[in-house]
């Protein structure tokens, strides 16, 4: 069967059509300044498709799920439930029961933290992390070294932001690592990480992997089963979907062996005052009421997105984060933090007498919104020696003008500093 | 160009005090230290006391950050060296009430060279810069060495 007969046909993509899908594009800020959302990396905004669900949810199918037998009951439930199956198909996964829904990335980072490394991890055993990780995968690794006995080591990166695949290779080669924690894409830099051949490397080694998706997904495609990666993490909310709802895609069996992580409604089998038994997945990882709301409204931002071809959206980013970088490279007074050859989201800079806070606060009045700070990042910004960053962060509703209004805001900022 | 609430904010003094901040350096013979630190934009500030006879005989601070944290704790050694620690601890709570837009009415007159600060009080996203070295000059006062010391620290890397 030619799988092109059945290609669906997809949404032509045009930022500038796009940007009407969002309503909150034409707010205007401070005096009466347009808004230049630059800010996508800690969360992007909701189009309307995405507002509107979580609105109807609310208004006509509001019920708890997988209760009771009542018609309303039965909506959410179904609808819940096919919000789990878009997200399987989304990262390509082969069962909907590898999918759980958690709060976030973060979440679903101390998910498998606490209930893999916590029930696998012994003294001696090493979990490796790399340089440019958000500290939300630094820290629940932390967290359970001390529990387990087992210590923390960090695949070292150089001056560009690359990590170093040698390094990792030999520490990997040791024999020691049980758990290898990476992030796809970094939060600060932008890095994209050679993720496919860490996970194969890992597993000639024996280690089991988890993939920090946060900022991956919403800027290309993402087949965990291609990647053959154990667990994947990411959160609705950087990918145009509500806050408050994240995903863990886990392999079966792994998640089968797992014991639960919060104790709960809807996560058992049976109880008694003398033993309980666990529901099966992804239930047995979904203690207590979920975020129904959010699973549909994310359901709907992945509807939203996979509208588009997402290799025209890449394309259409990466053109942004070119400029951005060529427009920034102009200004003498600015210096970029990292300059990996692959890149995606995000570009972090600093000016030359202008704290990022000050950047951040001026910009602002001009109705640009970026980020300044350590990004979550601190052992990144403690390499650079540098306290914090600037960093514009880009979605697929930004175009080359965000860019320029950005550069003029910053040209004017520089000026009235030095 | 620029709109008068950010003229405001970054009037002459805090600009000149943000780029060349006065007493910026250790102190040698410091009987008062204590560090603070920001945990959402990763900033630092160490003050150093030399405490004597219940008056702050010298002081300095090291640390970077932006302009509105570096003037405010430049602004802040000029205005408690010499004072007794009580007078200084006065001061604290004015400042920060008025970087926080609470009323401190009467005691402007006694903020002196500090009401360059009230700019702030409109940027409630930049309270933290203006606050974090007098919240760490009170740490030294009260003889504790880190500001944030609630903070439970896990093992680093």
């Amino acid at each position: 069967m030619s799988s092109t007969l059945f290609r669906e046909q997809k949404r032509a993509f045009c930022a500038e059509e796009v940007r009407a899908d969002f309503p909150i594009l034409d707010t205007c800020v401070r005096q009466n300044k347009p808004l230049v959302y630059l800010d996508n990396a800690a969360t992007t905004q909701k189009p309307t498709a995405v507002i509107e669900a979580i609105d109807d949810y609310y208004r006509r199918n509001n019920a708890n799920i997988h209760r009771a037998v009542h018609h309303l009951s039965e909506r959410a439930t179904i609808a819940y439930d096919a919000a789990r199956e878009k997200v399987r198909g989304f990262l390509g996964a082969r069962s909907a029961t590898e999918i759980i829904f958690t709060r976030g990335t973060t979440e679903s980072i101390n998910l498998v933290a606490s209930s893999y490394g916590g029930s696998t991890l012994k003294p001696g055993d090493t979990i490796l992390v790399s340089f440019l990780e958000h500290h939300s995968n630094i820290v629940p690794w932390q967290l359970i070294a001390q529990r387990t006995g087992a210590s923390l080591q960090v695949i070292p990166m150089d001056n560009r932001g690359v990590l170093d695949m040698e390094a990792a290779r030999q520490q990997l080669a040791s024999g020691t690592v049980k758990i290898l924690a990476i992030t796809h894409v970094s939060n600060a830099l932008g890095t994209v990480n050679p993720v496919s051949d860490l996970i194969k490397l890992a597993h000639q080694h024996g280690a089991v992997v988890l993939v920090d998706g946060a900022q991956a997904v919403q800027h290309f495609p993402v087949d965990v089963s291609e990647l053959d990666a154990d667990f994947y993490a990411f959160s609705g909310h950087k990918i145009y979907g509500p806050t408050g709802i994240g995903v863990l895609y886990g392999k079966e069996k792994l998640l089968e062996s797992m014991p639960p992580y919060q104790g709960g409604g809807d996560m058992i089998s049976s109880v008694t005052f003398e033993k309980s038994t666990w529901n099966e997945l992804p239930s047995k990882f979904e203690a207590g009421t979920p975020d129904i709301a959010g699973a549909i409204g994310l359901g709907a931002a992945l509807d939203y997105l996979t509208a588009f071809d997402l290799q025209e959206i890449a394309a259409h980013e990466l053109d942004i984060l070119q400029y951005c970088i060529d427009r920034l490279s102009e200004l003498p007074a600015v210096q970029l933090i990292g300059n990996a050859p692959a890149r995606a989201g995000a570009v972090s800079f600093v000016v030359d007498g202008v704290h990022p806070h000050d950047i951040g606060t001026f910009l602002d009045r001009d109705g640009v919104a970026i980020r300044t700070g350590h990004h979550c990042a601190q052992p990144i910004m403690d390499f650079f020696q540098i306290a914090a960053t600037a960093r514009a962060s880009f979605a697929l509703y930004n175009s080359r003008s965000d860019v320029d209004a950005l550069c003029e805001s910053l040209k004017r900022t520089i000026t009235l500093f030095s | 160009m620029i709109d008068s609430e950010l003229r405001d904010l970054y009037q002459e003094l805090i600009l000149d005090h943000g780029k060349h901040p006065r007493n910026h350096h250790p102190l040698k013979n410091a009987n008062a230290t204590a560090d603070g630190n920001n945990p959402l934009c990763g900033d630092r500030c160490t003050v150093y006391a030399n405490l004597h006879g219940g008056t702050i005989a010298d002081i300095s601070f090291e640390g970077k950050g932006c302009a509105i944290s570096q003037a405010s704790a430049s602004l802040m050694t000029e205005a408690v060296k010499g004072k007794t620690t009580f007078q200084a601890r006065h001061l604290s709570d004015l400042l920060i009430k008025m970087v926080k837009g609470q009323p401190v009415a009467g005691d402007m007159d006694e903020l002196g060279k500090l009401v360059a600060l009230d700019g702030v009080k409109e940027f409630p996203m930049r309270v933290k810069c203006a606050t974090l070295p007098w919240h760490t000059l009170l740490a030294a006062l009260d003889g504790q060495s880190d500001a944030n010391d609630n903070n439970r620290e896990v093992e680093s890397i």
